[in-house]
């Protein structure tokens, strides 16, 4: 079982309820997706399963361990084993491509190895090769600071494709990319994973393209898991129940645009 | 009127502060007995002018030169090898002190635990006691235990520097974007290798500037240091003024004004070409 949670709750320093009695259960090599509404917690979800959030109440374990059972030192070699893909990737504007890339390995290379990297890239082919899968090949040297939304999105998918971890997380990974490129993406993400036998789930706000490429979706609303069913039967009524949002002023156009605007990517 | 819902609620700390900032200048100002007059009384004007009017012609002559130039040098090794000594410390010690690479504050939303900060604390309090006693009373010190000459300026800015740049790195760790460094500590990197590939792309440019301005402080300071026998052009200055030799100060402080224009242009150099 690549992600366990029973009756997993996270109540944020302020007092702001994220999460509450989440139940998953994700096996290895499954591939799923999470939607919902913004602020629905689908971020909050993917930190605690990263570990970088800790659960304020229930029962979490990752790959087989729970990760706040461990010692600092057992933690970071779980954490080694899980890639985060990060919405708006935290690449230092100075630094490489090149650089980004090969830091996915961190965890698992020598400090010794990693500063050696720095002097010169030790993988340069490696790197090279994760980026051409995203079409990025010819990026290899620039620095992160002349890249494009999207190109930094894919330059995060490259790092974490790199680090080649049993259970990639990924919170929006094409959301600032055309809708063709973020389905290319998408699909080049589900094959990497797939091929190599690793878990993925991805939270996406186009819910076209989570229909699309997952065969598992989750939805979550107010920090609740709404269902969780395969594309074929979720019903166009749950998805508008799980957007529906009380709070928003009606337009006066047509409701039918609640739908379309759902395709529409988020920069 | 605005709605009260609007009001800024920023507004109250900082009329405070303003005023708080106020009623200290006063105190401060009657405490340091700063009186602007004394520069304008005749005596004292003739007697800065006859000092200032020793300054012309510079001295420039043979065997002069060649002295200046020793001691520039020796006044330069002091700088450079002060300054590597302190940096030997001040590294470790700055990642020490460094909140930039909590691994407890990754998951506690970057405020790390309270063990964690209370072991950073004894570090803090070595860069503190480092910097706050004057290089030039570790020089004096030094003097008495190593005899006149340059290892004691050595020393003495090796000391007292290695607490300035500990604590100034220290911050810059914290100053920069920590989410790269915090990505990479949750994808399992251990603490240097998240350090070098997070927080130092951000940081090495203002590091490399803060130290080449330390280094241009440090021949400041191994000159103050000079008149307390610890060698260099402080030593040279010292000697010129007791002989009232003021063309021979003058030329020493035009000297002075090439090595703060040298580290200038270095530090230029250095963040342009490099970064």
């Amino acid at each position: 079982m690549s992600v366990s949670l029973s009756g997993v709750g996270l109540t944020h320093a302020n007092g702001q309820v994220a999460l509450s009695g989440i139940d998953l259960q994700v096996g290895s090599g499954e591939r799923l997706a999470i939607i919902g509404p913004s602020g629905a917690g689908k971020t909050s979800l993917l930190r605690l399963l990263a570990s970088n959030l800790q659960p304020s109440s229930g029962q979490l374990s990752l790959l087989d361990q729970d990760p706040w059972q461990l010692g600092a030192r057992q933690r970071q070699q779980l954490r080694a084993r899980i890639g985060l893909i990060h919405q708006a990737p935290p690449l230092p504007p100075r630094q490489r491509v090149v650089t980004a890339v090969l830091a996915g390995k961190l965890g698992q290379w020598s400090l010794g190895k990693s500063l050696l990297s720095l002097l010169h890239p030790v993988d340069m082919p490696g790197a090279q090769a994760t980026l051409a899968r995203l079409d990025l090949a010819d990026k290899l040297f620039e620095r992160c600071d002349q890249l494009s939304g999207g190109q930094l999105q894919r330059v995060g998918i490259a790092r974490v494709l790199y680090q080649a971890p049993e259970l990639i997380l990924a919170d929006e990974p094409v959301s600032a990319m055309d809708p063709v490129l973020a389905g290319h993406t998408l699909s080049v993400l589900n094959e990497e994973a797939s091929r190599r036998g690793m878990t993925l789930l991805a939270s996406l706000h186009a819910v076209e393209l989570a229909l699309a490429h997952f065969p598992r979706i989750i939805g979550v609303r107010e920090g609740r898991i709404v269902f969780d069913l395969p594309p074929a039967s979720i019903s166009a009524a749950q998805l508008e129940a799980l957007y529906a949002n009380e709070q928003l002023q009606p337009l006066p156009a047509s409701p039918a645009t609640v739908q379309t605007s759902l395709q529409i990517p988020r920069c | 009127m605005l709605k009260p819902a609007l009001h800024d609620p920023a507004v109250l700390p900082r009329l405070a502060l303003t005023l708080l900032a106020l009623l200290l200048l006063w105190p401060g100002l009657t405490l340091s007995e700063l009186n602007l007059a004394v520069l304008f009384d005749e005596q004292n004007a003739s007697n800065m002018g006859r000092f200032l009017a020793d300054f012309w012609p510079l001295a420039h002559d043979r065997e002069f030169l060649q002295l200046l130039g020793q001691a520039t040098l020796e006044t330069l090794a002091i700088a450079t090898a002060g300054m590597a000594l302190a940096l030997l410390i001040a590294i470790p010690g700055a990642l020490l002190a460094s909140r930039a690479l909590s691994l407890s504050a990754v998951h506690r939303g970057g405020r790390p635990a309270w063990w964690a900060q209370a072991l950073r604390w004894p570090v803090r309090g070595l860069l503190i006691v480092l910097r706050s006693v004057p290089e030039i009373v570790w020089a004096l010190l030094f003097v008495r235990a190593v005899g006149l000459g340059p290892t004691a300026g050595v020393l003495a800015i090796a000391i007292t520097y290695s607490g300035m740049l500990g604590k100034v790195y220290a911050e810059i760790f914290e100053s920069v974007d920590p989410r790269p460094s915090r990505a990479l500590l949750v994808a399992g990197s251990p603490r240097l290798a998240a350090f070098a590939y997070g927080v130092l792309p951000g940081a090495a440019a203002e590091m490399l500037s803060y130290t080449v301005y330390r280094w241009e402080c440090a021949i400041r300071a191994s000159v103050v240091m000079g008149f307390v026998g610890a060698g260099g052009l402080g030593q040279q200055i010292d000697l010129s003024m007791r002989m009232f030799a003021g063309g021979e100060v003058a030329s020493m402080l035009l000297t002075f004004l090439a090595l703060v224009l040298l580290a200038d242009q270095i530090s230029r150099l250095l963040r342009t070409r490099l970064l």
